[in-house]
Parts: C-alpha cells; structure tokens; sequence
C-alpha cells in the first residue's frame, strides 16, 4: 500500500437483495486528512463506513484500513479505528466510567494506563463529574461526548464519525469540532465523516467525497468541487452535482422500537 | 480483567440494578407455587404420591431459571436495537468470547434468580431432603441456566425486533415448561406424552434438580446430568455461530 494513505478502497460494491447501496466505489484517503462524506440520505454513506468497520461484508471490491484487509484481518482492522455511530451506542444501565471501562477492556487497554486514560478522556470532553452517573440520565449532547471519548480509548489512527453532529445543538456541533480537529492536527489522526450538512463538510473536511444513489459523484477539496461545478457555494455545487428529488428514509424496526421506548419513559 | 469477565459482570450490575425485574420475575413463580402446590396438594396426596409442595418446588425453581435465563438470552434484540451490540461487534475481540461472557451473565443472573425462589420455597413448607446435595442442585440450576441462555442467544440472532417474542413464549418456552414434568411425575403417562416430555431438555434439568433437592429421580442424575450437559454444549455452540452471524 501506499504509505500515505491509510484508507484505500477499490470498485466496492455492496447489494442488499436487489437493492445495490453502494455501487462501485473507489477512493483513499490520506493519513492525517478529514475527510467527509456527503450526502442525502439514503445515499450509502452508512453502508460504507458500516464495511470500513467489519460490520458488514462487501459484497465485492477491496479495502484496506491501515493497511489491513477488511476481510482478512479484521482484527488489525478494528484496533486501527474509533468510531461514533449515528444512533448512540452506549448502554444506558452503566455509568459513564463503566461504558469506559468495557471498552477498554474489549481493546486491551493496559491495565496500568487504563484508569489514567479515562480520567483524561472524561476530563476532555467535560464529563469527569458525571463519571458515575447511569448514561440513561444523560442529554444527547452529553451521550454523544462520552461516545466520542469512548472511541478515543485505545489511541486510534482513525476516527469514523457517522453523522456526528445529528440532533445536537449548535454550541454542542462547535464544541465537538473543535475537539476533534485539535486531535487531528495534534496527533496526526485521521477522521473520516458523514454529514447531509453542507456548511460541516466545507468548514471541517479538506477533502469531500459526494455520494448519491451509491455512487461517488464528485472528490475534491471544497474549492475544488466549486471550480468544477461553477458553483459559489458548497451548496449549489451539491445541488447541481446530485439531482434534487426529495429522499425518504424507510422507518426502520429499530426506529420504532426506539419510539416505543421513548413512550415507556417518558424521556429521552 | 479480560473479555469474558468484563461482559459477565455487565449482566450481574444489569441484574442487579432493576430491582423492578427482580421483583417481577418472582411474581410467577410464587404465584404457581400457591395456586397449584395448594391446589392440588390435596388431591395429589389423596392419589398417593405423598406432600404436592415437596414434589413442585424443584419444578418451580426449574421455571425461573428457565424465564430468566431465555430472557437474558434474548436482550441482545434489545442491544441490538439500542446501539450497544455494535459497540462489542466493531471491537477487536472474537465474537465467541462475547457470546460467552454474556450466557455466563445470564446463566449466573438465572441461578441467583432460581436460589431465590428457593428460598421462598422454605416458607411455603418445602425441605430438602439431603442437605449435602445442595451444590449439586446448584450444578442443575446453573446447567439449565447456560443451556437456556444460549436457547435465548440463538433466538435472538435471528431476530430483528421484538415482535417476534410472543410467539416464541407461547410455542417454545411455555411447552417447554409445561412438558417438562415441572408439575406432574413422568411415570404412566400416556405414551406420546411421554415421548414428548423425553424430548424437552428441561425434563432432565428438572429431574435432575428433584433427584439432587428431594432424592428418588425418574432417571438417575448421572443420566440427567449427560443429557443436560450435551445439549447444553451444542446449544452453545449454535448460539455463538448464530450470534457470530450478526450483521447490524
């Protein structure tokens, strides 16, 4: 592989039944780089970063993560990475210190550096206080910051954030941001997101990958994809570059379930 | 602390947290043991086969380990649909480990459960008969534990949402229960009742239990032991295949 890059993709393919989401897609991106994801929804920007973490099989191509096969180590595959998923993965029965705590021993954290490494981490994202209380009485703000500290545990080369910023308040986006920016810059990390949000990918990704019906479209710098286009905005480029029928996303079963839950208790 | 402590002890804390569950899960059990230990503890002794409450604490303490362990089994629908499954699947340990913390969390939550109930079980007048053969009860429960949390395991891989749930209680976990000889002894029962009730696992773990608690088993418990660990074992490893199949 090449040194420099840290993902490299070829001709991926994934169907569902008859139903192709990502439909033969090649890119890399550098180590080092944010890079994002753009797209409407429904795009199979999911579906990618779901086969960039081993959660789903391709159905053909080639990827390597940090220079592993996805497929046949996915072991090195999965210690290479962090990931913030869209929908929050924590268990709300734990407190925030134990979330931590499993994670890290699911990722062979020394045990020596463990305690120190939460406490930095928690600090980091401003929970340090609220390390023992049960994740269920946390914002989503709050959830979304203990996922991302979580994510960070083990020292990751790569940072995958699904849709990071989905439902948190405009303070919360630029707090979270700025994290993360300062950990790419200081520590070399590379970050790969997805994001329908326009403004995000142009303020935060050097590099923009946009995605519609499962396939790129367009790859380039946020300059880049403007020149190209002739647009003024990242916006108009978008627009001229997708078609612009509105998309649905299907009610999944988890969605409903998650609104049978709410009703149950009242909150969340 | 390594993979398979780590999420055992996240079902004990789980367990032991909703207290509302506990409470709940106990209800059934007790309630049985009332209606039918004194309600047919009459007739039951008037037929000849000796004090009813003797004869159906075994079973009952048999059926909570049963529901807790399948529910135990089953939570992974609810990791699923919450998020937290993803959390252990992206992680860079085998998924046999996974699945093997969680049935030992399960199994240990369903004995706690099962020693509960025989507990209770004192104050309704049962009394084991052989004291020294306490832990080998406490084998059984924990036996019929593992076996049904992997039952659950299995299950709940398949299984998208909860909807499916109902029918499983209604046509695989209360057959099992009620074919099991928890409530009536497997001697001169018609034949294809028989035939049935020596398919279902839980008649050994049931017999077993009784034999270990009250003694004179319908098989011997080497037998009951065999059968249970068997199953158990092959459950296992189908419900770690099941399980290492997730995509999410």
């Amino acid at each position: 592989m090449d040194n420099k890059n840290i993902i490299e993709v070829a001709s991926l393919t994934k169907k569902f039944k008859d139903f192709i989401a990502v439909d033969n897609i090649s890119f890399d991106v550098k180590k080092g780089e944010i890079f994002a994801f753009l797209g409407p929804n429904g795009a199979g920007k999911s579906t990618t970063i779901k086969i960039l973490t081993t959660l789903l099989s391709p159905t053909s191509g080639k990827v390597t993560v940090n220079g592993f096969d996805i497929l046949k180590n996915k072991d090195n595959v999965r210690k290479s990475f962090g990931i913030v998923f869209q929908d929050p993965s924590l268990d709300d029965d734990l407190t925030a210190h134990e979330n931590m705590q499993l994670h890290a021993v699911l990722y062979s954290v020394p045990a020596k550096e463990m305690d120190q490494r939460i406490k930095n981490l928690l600090e980091f994202v401003e929970l340090l206080d609220r390390k023992n209380s049960l994740v269920k009485t946390f914002s989503g703000g709050m959830k979304r910051r203990l996922e991302i500290a979580r994510g960070l545990l083990h020292h990751p080369k790569i940072l995958f954030l699904d849709e990071p910023t989905l439902g948190l308040d405009p303070q919360t986006r630029n707090h979270m941001w700025n994290y993360v920016q300062n950990l790419s810059r200081e520590e070399q990390m590379t970050v790969f997101f997805t994001t329908h949000y326009m403004e995000e990918a142009e303020k935060i990704a050097e590099r923009i990958a946009i995605i519609d019906h499962g396939k790129i479209i367009a790859i380039g710098s946020s300059a880049e994809l403007k020149k190209e286009t002739g647009a003024n905005s990242l916006e108009e480029a978008f627009l001229k570059l997708t078609d612009n029928t509105i998309r649905e996303e299907e009610v999944t079963s988890a969605d409903r379930m998650r609104q049978r839950r709410r009703v149950w208790r009242g909150r969340r | 602390m390594n993979t398979i402590y780590i999420l055992w002890l996240r079902q004990i804390k789980k367990y032991l947290r909703s207290r509302s569950r506990v409470i709940g899960s106990l209800a059934q059990p007790i309630l049985f043991l009332l209606a039918f230990g004194f309600g047919f503890g009459n007739v039951y002794s008037k037929a000849g086969g000796g004090n009813y409450i003797q004869f159906l604490a075994p079973g009952i303490i048999a059926m909570s380990v049963l529901f807790t362990s399948v529910f135990a089994g089953i939570e992974i629908i609810w990791d699923r649909q919450f998020g937290f499954l993803k959390e252990t699947l992206v992680a860079p340990v085998s998924r046999f480990e996974i699945m093997l913390g969680r049935t030992l969390g399960g199994a240990t939550v369903g004995s706690i459960q099962g020693i509960i109930v025989f507990l209770l079980t004192l104050f309704v007048g049962f009394r084991p008969v052989n004291i020294a053969l306490l832990p080998l009860g406490l084998l059984f429960i924990f036996l019929i534990g593992i076996f049904f949390t992997s039952v659950g395991t299995a299950i709940a891989s398949r299984l998208e949402d909860m909807q499916g749930f109902q029918l499983i209680m209604n046509f695989l976990i209360m057959p099992i229960f009620f074919l099991s000889g928890a409530l009536f002894p497997l001697e001169n029962l018609p034949k294809a009742m028989e035939i049935i009730v020596k398919i279902d696992p839980l008649t050994y773990g049931v017999d077993g239990l009784r034999g270990s608690l009250i003694g004179n088993p319908s098989f011997s418990l080497g037998y009951d032991f065999a059968i249970l660990a068997v199953v158990t074992l092959a459950f296992l490893l189908i419900g770690s295949y099941l399980f290492s199949k997730i995509e999410v």
